[in-house]
């Protein structure tokens, strides 16, 4: 064993890139569900994202327009989840669940000529002499621009849910659909609004994995994030903030998992490789009775005559 | 009726239908079962660049039929029985964990040949084939100890099982003869496709001082971490993935299945195919070397071509004594040469890897 081996400095930096793609789905997955909607497609509009992103940069040559892409991309796909529970008030379990499918389906099609292509790089951002700055630069100011946009975008909505008007709306159409359309607001708007927004920062956090984390792209590659996004969300119990924690206490896990076997640790790996989701589950117990914190309406279909 | 039975006479009819429709003679159709998706970069692919050199070659005489991205397990023995329901004459099963569905699927199609890669259990309709990859992964030993200046050489490993440790065993032998200062980190991703995870180990490696990150693992995410890196050298595995060289990429160990594919098809065409057990290397041409950039300094191109040489005429086995075990008890006495069972089942490193295979 040598866990001398482990640079802290890389090693903590690796944890942000990691966390980032989570941060995205999670953010936009936790106004949806703030908003009432409970939408499990966040893997399927993620891997949308991914090849969106991908293909857009490719041809463009630019990153930032592919991961503007990506956020269109994945907020297309939401629309038709939004269709099929807001207009058609299908079941949102089921809809969610065939968005996933169907974007892995369709993600597979759309990338067929994009195997083995190496996509443009975004670079890091500038911050001149400040990135020299022992320890502290290496570690917050070496990433590119979309991982402190995720940083912003969490901080955004934070502020948006608790300080405006705007997020009181949305917490009161999620609290209560019933009370909120009494008092006249748009509920179908303001859900297939923010169903748009999480599509949106879904695409994103795919893109982030397709042209940054990897990057590459291949089928499938989102591999299970979209899930642990959703999780996230439980997790921080509907709390912005706690989305950080959390995201990064998950990509840190890996990240650890990983660097420890190449320093030989002798524990199994099974042990290292469950020890996310372990800790997942422990935290939950921790935090449950914050559980009932979920917004009141969530998941239940609004039909402004019932 | 029991199901066997009733499997039986719906690949009958299945067959008869097909018979019907072809014009005068019937095609012989060959299935392929795939781990990952065809535009893997890697092993895959090159499965698949057989499957298309057997349509080439036999044109409209065959068909083929292929399933990607199948898991191993349960789902791989519903993919096989559909491919004999639907007629397929012959079936190419290519990853180690479909061993097992594979002589359960065979035993209920007595009239399908079946090929398994990778595995040992064989039947009267089942054959199994494989490459001695250890040969190119002596060859990639020898240029990664050449090479690393860190003295520190990464490995991605997918299951600890023989295949892959006998990989290990046979890039370190050779690491550490031109370079006894070397030493083997090693990461077990449990996954032959994984590319966030492939990129994640490797960076992790890399960022422990790993100046050249083998893989055992199929994509090209590893060489696209090394790329960014800037100094890192990598290989190709089971492809070319000629896309990353002259540089990460230096060289690469190549599969080439076509030639086993077209003389096992036409086998089954004339009527003469048998279960065997096929384990062709660089000789036999199983088993490529994709071409050394000119990253790679002439001498050691030069020892590294020598070296492919000896294994290809069989005058050199790339385990040959004296070595040791991990634990220090002899393996192989000065002068000796491992026999194929013992690689067959390999499950110990040799002397001078620090590290346990996970149990």
């Amino acid at each position: 064993m040598d866990l001398s081996a482990i640079n802290p400095i890389l090693f903590i930096a690796g944890f942000f890139v990691a966390a980032t793609p989570l941060i995205f789905a999670a953010i936009g997955e936790l106004v949806v569900e703030r908003s009432g909607v409970l939408n499990l497609g966040v893997e399927g509009m993620m891997i949308i994202g991914a090849i969106c992103g991908f293909a857009t940069a490719v041809e463009t040559g630019s990153p930032l327009l592919g991961f503007a892409a990506a956020a269109v991309g994945g907020a297309l796909l939401s629309l038709l989840f939004a269709f099929l529970t807001q207009v058609m008030l299908a079941n949102q379990v089921a809809s969610g669940l065939a968005l996933t499918l169907f974007g892995l389906g369709f993600s597979a099609l759309l990338g067929q000529g994009y195997i083995g292509v190496k996509p443009p790089r975004l670079g890091d951002v500038d911050f001149g002499p400040l990135a020299d700055i022992p320890v502290i630069g290496p570690i917050f100011l070496s990433h590119d621009i979309i991982l402190y946009l995720g940083l912003a975008l969490v901080v955004a909505v934070w502020a948006t849910l608790k300080y405006t008007r705007a997020g009181l709306v949305l917490r009161a159409v999620g609290e209560n659909h019933d009370a909120a359309h009494a008092l006249g607001f748009k509920v179908k708007r303001i859900r297939t609004l923010a169903i748009m927004f999480g599509g949106a920062c879904a695409g994103v956090g795919g893109a982030y994995i397709s042209l940054i984390r990897v990057p590459q792209w291949t089928e499938g590659m989102t591999a299970g994030v979209g899930w642990i996004a959703l999780a996230l969300v439980v997790f921080a119990s509907w709390k912005p903030l706690r989305i950080l924690v959390g995201a990064y206490l998950f990509g840190g896990l890996v990240q650890l998992q990983l660097n420890l076997q190449g320093a030989g640790v002798a524990i199994p790996v099974e042990y290292l490789a469950m020890s996310p989701y372990l800790i997942t589950i422990v935290v939950l117990v921790i935090l449950s009775r914050d559980a009932n914190r979920a917004p009141g309406s969530l998941g239940r279909v609004f039909h402004a005559s019932s | 009726m029991n199901f066997t039975k009733l499997l039986a006479s719906a690949a009958l009819v299945a067959g008869m239908a097909t018979a019907a429709f072809a014009d005068g003679h019937e095609k012989t159709k060959v299935g392929f079962v795939y781990v990952g998706p065809i535009g893997d970069g890697g092993w895959t692919y090159e499965h698949d660049k057989g499957r298309l050199a057997v349509e080439e070659e036999f044109g409209d005489a065959v068909e083929t039929v292929y399933v990607e991205s199948v898991a191993e397990g349960p789902d791989s023995e519903r993919v096989m029985t559909q491919m004999a329901l639907d007629g397929a004459d012959l079936i190419f099963t290519t990853s180690f964990g479909y061993m097992d569905p594979t002589i359960n699927v065979a035993a209920k199609f007595p009239d399908v040949k079946f090929e398994h890669a990778t595995g040992y259990k064989r039947a009267d309709n089942v054959s199994t084939y494989s490459a001695r990859f250890y040969e190119g992964r002596a060859i990639q030993g020898h240029i990664a100890g050449k090479m690393t200046k860190s003295n520190i050489i990464g490995y991605i490993a997918s299951y600890p099982i023989p295949e892959v440790i006998r990989g290990i065993n046979s890039a370190y032998i050779h690491a550490a003869k031109v370079n006894p200062d070397v030493e083997f980190k090693i990461i077990w991703a449990y996954t032959w496709f994984d590319p966030a995870k492939e990129a994640d180990a490797a960076k992790a490696l890399i960022e422990q001082g790993a100046d050249v990150v083998l893989q055992h693992t199929d994509s090209t995410a590893p060489q696209a971490a090394a790329q960014e890196a800037g100094n890192v050298v990598t290989f190709g595995q089971a492809s070319d993935m000629g896309q990353y060289a002259p540089f990460p990429r230096v060289s690469s160990i190549i599969d080439d299945w076509a030639p086993y594919y077209i003389a096992r098809t036409k086998a089954v065409m004339d009527g003469t195919w048998e279960s065997t057990d096929t384990w062709d290397g660089i000789g036999a041409g199983m088993v490529g070397i994709g071409e050394i950039s000119d990253a790679v300094p002439a001498d050691v191109k030069a020892e590294a071509l020598a070296l492919k040489e000896q294994l290809a005429s069989g005058e050199y086995h790339a385990f040959t004594g004296p070595l040791n075990k991990q634990d220090g008890s002899v393996f192989l006495a000065e002068g000796e040469t491992a026999d194929d069972g013992t690689l067959a089942g390999m499950n110990f490193y040799v002397e001078g890897i620090d590290a346990e295979i996970p149990q």
